[in-house]
């Protein structure tokens, strides 16, 4: 195991061809159960069913011009004006092939995930981690605790409408002698600026009223 | 005699405990000595990065980064920097890339003499955390002339870095790579044939290659099972692609092998810091892009222009096109990534940072059922740990 993997690596336009035939062969691979695959600034990414996912992740690390075969990190964005609210996130690497990946799966509120600890150990408190800040929850875990917040923690606070401030803050009691949970007091009002305005003028042109619509309304 | 039922104990260790490395509690259930299951607690040091940049503009998000491994900043402002400048798609000029190169490999020995030293210390070795500190403060040293803080930089920013290095310091540096090797070398007498330290680290902890990659294990860990994967050779960003230098791989993948690799690492560093000093290109160290690299005190007193740029860069910020990407970068602790899901506006809608004692630390359990008590000690210095990336 001691071969250098930078030598083989293609240069220039070779790259975006090997790019594009591994997504087309990651596609052929998949098969039935994929939604889509495309390849964006530089990255294969692949939409299945959340169903699907381990069955999925066994068969891209099983197969041998893909051999994904570490799970580098799992976790969700949350866009709550979407019906299936949550996109689940698996960015996989492959190490013999130099090459990266992301699996992505929308999963609605409520749906439960698949849990693919039995495939790679590290998905145990990635998938901890997205239970307690998203609230998506995975059967088959084998210990779906909360990992990251406090003891007794309630809500997600990696969901869009969770916020910032939280509802909570922790303060030591006096009379009971010990730290208590308690809403959150604000000395100075919670300041969110948008700053977002037309960086380069106007963009859109405001419509001309046509002549004469203010004469009909006087007359 | 007749036989007796041990019952097993259920033990804390930490959150207050000096080799926890920080904030770790450890929940052990031991039958007598041998650990059975250990189930860290993680999390006391949530901050809620990843909560507060959704809520910053890009530019003020880079801060955060400093503060997740507080032991190597400018490393982790290296993978934000380059997440921002693939997502709007700009070049680097090439003086800042090897300034950067430069300066990422500083962490580097910044971050494993940190590491090898208290390591040293939590197996019963005083001795080299107290020289290892003094050679810190003079990296920290190199770091305040560079940008003004010795740990919280903030010297990396998307399109370069925020200024150039003052005129003696590059020399500076140079004479200090040269005088280190001598002090590796001493650290080694002290450590490598170190009986005690021996006896503390050969054969605990071993990751076996398989394991290393089920449990997303990065990094020296991951070298030091054998594997001769480093990013900065794989898939090389910046300068390094014209660096050259070796990758240390352990055969062994015990506790040992973990140090000898972060010894090593240490003599590659020196040998890409000469290099990158040698051959330091002149020229900007800002790429030119007046809507996102903010103008320079000189030209604001003058030009109209850059005073208005300079006010929307620091309040509204840059925008950043709709889309999503993954950049990874090899920290000194293993694959330091960041999922930036950008929706086109002036802030990041997602931000996910990969950390790599992340996934150690949900190795621990794994590797420390069957050991004793205090091999749990040497299996968590050797995985150089710092609550800083593990908790965010």
């Amino acid at each position: 195991m001691t071969e250098n993997h930078g030598s083989d690596l293609p240069a220039g336009g070779e790259k975006e061809t090997a790019l594009l035939a591994m997504a087309d062969h990651i596609a052929d691979v998949v098969d039935k159960m994929l939604v889509s695959c495309a390849v964006v600034r530089g990255e294969i990414e692949l939409r299945v069913n959340p169903a699907d996912v381990p069955q999925v992740l066994t068969l891209l690390r099983g197969d041998r011009q893909a051999a994904f075969n570490q799970l580098i990190d799992l976790t969700a964005v949350d866009y709550p004006e979407r019906e299936s609210r949550f996109d689940m996130v698996y960015l996989l690497l492959s190490m013999d092939n130099n090459r990266r990946m992301r699996l992505v799966a929308a999963v609605a509120a409520g749906q439960v995930v698949p849990s693919v600890t039995g495939l790679f150990m590290a998905a145990n408190w990635a998938e901890r981690e997205v239970w307690d800040m998203f609230g998506i929850f995975f059967a088959g875990h084998p210990d779906l605790r909360r990992l990251l917040t406090d003891y007794g923690f309630e809500g997600h606070p990696l969901r869009k409408d969770f916020p910032l401030t939280g509802h909570v803050e922790v303060r030591y009691d006096d009379n009971q002698r010990r730290v208590v949970n308690g809403p959150v007091h604000l000395v100075q009002e919670f300041r969110d600026f948008d700053f977002l305005s037309p960086w380069e003028g106007m963009q859109t042109q405001i419509a001309e009223k046509p002549a004469g619509d203010d004469a009909e309304q006087k007359g | 005699m007749a036989e007796m039922q041990i019952k097993p104990i259920t033990m804390n260790f930490g959150p207050q405990h000096p080799a926890a490395h920080g904030v770790l509690r450890l929940v052990l259930e031991m039958d007598g000595e041998v650990i059975e299951r250990a189930d860290p607690h993680i999390g006391l040091l949530h901050r809620g990065t990843e909560k507060l940049i959704e809520h910053k503009t890009y530019l003020q998000a880079l801060p955060y980064f400093d503060r997740l491994d507080y032991v190597s900043p400018m490393n982790q402002e290296h993978a934000w920097a380059l997440a921002v400048e693939k997502a709007l798609g700009i070049e680097v000029p090439r003086r800042a890339q090897y300034i950067r190169v430069l300066y990422c490999e500083i962490g580097r020995i910044l971050n494993h003499l940190l590491n090898l030293t208290t390591f040293a210390i939590d197996v019963g070795a005083m001795t080299p955390l107290l020289w290892g500190f003094e050679e810190r403060e003079h990296l920290m040293g190199f770091y305040e002339r560079a940008c003004g803080a010795r740990l919280h930089a903030a010297y990396f920013r998307p399109g370069g870095v925020h200024q150039d290095l003052p005129d003696d310091l590059l020399h500076d540096i140079k004479n200090w790579a040269q005088k280190f090797p001598d002090f590796i070398d001493d650290l080694e007498t002290l450590l490598t044939e170190n009986r005690i330290f021996k006896q503390r680290t050969v054969d605990i902890g071993v990751i076996s290659y398989d394991d290393a990659l089920s449990l997303g294990i990065t990094g020296p860990c991951l070298r030091g099972s054998g594997m001769a994967w480093d990013l900065r050779k794989t898939q090389p960003y910046d300068a390094y692609e014209e660096m050259d230098f070796d990758i240390p791989i352990g055969k062994t993948g015990d506790c040992y092998a973990r140090y000898l690799v972060r010894v090593e690492e240490m003599r590659q560093s020196l040998r890409i810091i000469e290099q990158a000093i040698d051959g330091m290109p002149a020229g900007p160290v800002m790429a030119q892009n007046n809507k996102i690299i903010p103008p320079s005190r000189g030209e604001m007193k003058k030009s109209m222009e850059a005073l208005i740029h300079h006010f929307k860069l620091y309040t509204e910020g840059f925008h950043v096109p709709e889309g999503e990407s993954y950049t990874a970068v090899e920290a000194p602790k293993g694959e330091f990534g960041v999922y930036l899901v950008s929706d086109g506006t002036n802030k990041p809608y997602r931000c996910k940072i990969r950390a790599p004692g992340f996934y150690f630390m949900a190795a621990v359990d794994h590797l420390s059922r069957g050991h004793m008590l205090a091999d749990s000690v040497a299996i968590i210095g050797s995985l150089d740990i710092v609550f800083g990336e593990i908790d965010r």
